[in-house]
């Protein structure tokens, strides 16, 4: 059983704001949802299958009725939260439903607004009374990775900023991205720190907005009129300290997720022309392009260094929506635009200045969580027909 | 780390209740497995690693080395220093580095526990040894 090629990505859309003080986080949602649905060329009362994860207010059957999907229909839903990650996974489970007959067209949600609102409390896990009170935070635990890396493979603040270098050479020619300036490694070692070794550039944008995407069998997909994107391959994984035994922060859950994902579409990452790499800081996506099999463990440095992850200038064109580091990064979660931009591209609609020739094989990959502490991980190859 | 820091109490539960009873007389404990003999932290009921319910608890040395750190220097309660460290006994935890100078902490630093107090149980810290 795989769910090689049972499903296509019919529709998306992100949400073009960045800032949305006049707007509630269910509206983003059903902004969202409308967008993709159109985008498809479908009407919402033809979704028969509904994904939400943590950032939908109330869960899946306050959105469904929000939303105004049809509940004579609809007969999927999966609420499966694995923080910015879960929309990736959210993507392989509703191929597993179409496959299996459980729905047909899947619409899956993000939206929220963290700029201009509180966000609600994650729920605390067993590890609370023996860790909450050290004051991780999104910045210090993956500053606790990049801490490490460079310890055990000499990686160096100049090869993280490349990252942000090649992001924000993309994002100039992003209309909505937040951080439009292209900047230099200089730049980047120049930023404030903000938690070692983590400048205030090796970090993502705060941002509000959204994204959805309408996932449909492959007879659905050709009888509408976008250009054809199928999901060959999917991984998901998650890794923590499991006790304490053998801890080791240089790696992360890709490193089990992105094999599952290649060995299920049957490429190798020499394969992937354009890859979208969850950027909520410089070094997640150092630590998994290696994890994927970009290059071998310890050496992503030298692998992101001097423009390798430009389009048009490096071998593995990333992110050229500029990504969350320059473009956004809607609910503290960069999964869903991840796969957005993948889906771009293989339809040929990126930007021209950063659109890949001839880009039929894509990777959208991201992790959920704490790299630093415990994360969830999904990877997703999608292949245009 | 100012002195002076205010930390949050634990909740505690049944299964961790002997941690928090020991760390009020200044012990600082992990669980070992008698069937497979691996120790970790924090403590569980069943043994992560073979899920025999045959864990004991015994006093760890608290001497430890740094496995990682990140100093935190954007904090609205000034900065701090969190990290991971590896226990004589062989389980990594992550904490806080306290009582020292954070500009000086390195990887593979000798460190020791520390408990400062909250409005509960005392919770435990690091310090260089």
């Amino acid at each position: 059983m795989t769910i090689k090629g049972k499903a296509y990505i019919a529709g998306i859309f992100e949400h073009p704001t960045r800032h949305a003080p006049d707007k509630s986080t269910a509206q983003l949602h059903a902004e969202v949802a409308k967008g993709a649905i159109e985008d498809a060329g479908l009407s919402k009362d033809d979704v028969d299958g509904y994904f939400c994860a943590g950032d939908a207010p109330g869960g899946a059957w306050p959105m469904v009725d929000y939303l105004g999907l049809n509940t004579k229909k609809l007969r999927h839903v999966d609420s499966t939260e694995t923080g910015g990650c879960s929309y990736i996974i959210h993507l392989g489970h509703a191929a597993e439903a179409i496959a299996a007959g459980k729905c047909s067209i899947a619409l899956i949600t993000l939206a929220g607004k963290p700029r201009t609102g509180a966000m609600p409390p994650r729920a605390a896990g067993a590890e609370a009374d023996f860790e909450m009170a050290y004051g991780a935070t999104t910045h210090n635990a993956y500053g606790m990775c990049a801490m490490r890396h460079m310890h055990d493979y000499g990686t160096t603040s100049e090869q993280l900023a490349w990252i942000k270098v090649a992001a924000s050479h993309h994002a100039q020619y992003n209309p909505h991205a937040m951080l439009k300036d292209v900047v230099t490694v200089e730049d980047v070692l120049n930023s404030p720190m903000i938690s070692d070794p983590l400048h205030r550039m090796d970090c993502c944008v705060v941002s509000d907005g959204g994204g959805a995407l309408i996932v449909t069998t492959p007879e659905i997909a050709k009888s509408l009129k976008k250009p054809l994107v199928r999901l060959i391959g999917h991984g998901e994984a998650m890794k923590g300290p499991r006790g304490g035994k053998d801890l080791d922060l240089t790696y992360s859950a890709g490193i089990w997720s992105g094999p599952r994902a290649f060995e299920e579409a049957g490429i190798t990452p020499k394969d992937i022309k354009y890859a979208s790499i969850y950027d909520s800081f410089t070094i997640t996506v150092l630590m998994q392009l290696e994890d994927l099999g970009f290059c071998k463990k310890g050496e992503g440095g030298k692998f992101v260094a001097d423009g390798n992850l430009i389009s048009g200038v490096g071998k593995l064109p990333f992110n050229t929506d500029g990504g969350g580091l320059c473009s956004n990064h809607p609910v503290n979660r960069g999964g869903m635009t991840k796969i957005l931009e993948a889906v771009r591209q293989l339809r040929g609609e990126a930007h021209p200045k950063v659109q890949v020739q001839n880009c039929d094989l894509a990777i959208a990959h991201g992790t959920g969580g704490l790299l630093g502490v415990r994360h969830a991980a999904s990877t997703a190859i999608l292949e245009r027909v | 780390m100012s002195e002076t820091k205010k930390y949050p109490a634990p909740a505690t539960n049944p299964e961790t209740a002997a941690f928090w009873d020991a760390a009020k007389q200044g012990k600082f404990m992990i669980k070992r497995c008698t069937a497979c003999g691996e120790a970790h932290y924090f403590p569980r009921a069943i043994c992560p690693f073979c899920y025999s319910d045959k864990t004991v608890w015994e006093e760890s040395s608290g001497e430890a080395t740094i496995y990682t750190y990140s100093l935190m220097r954007k904090s609205p309660t000034g900065p701090y220093a969190i990290g991971y460290v590896t226990l004589k006994e062989g389980p990594s935890l992550q904490t806080n580095f306290v009582d020292c100078d954070l500009e000086k902490l390195k990887i593979g630093q000798k460190v020791k526990v520390v408990f400062k107090p909250t409005d509960g149980a005392p919770l435990p810290f690091f310090t260089p040894a």
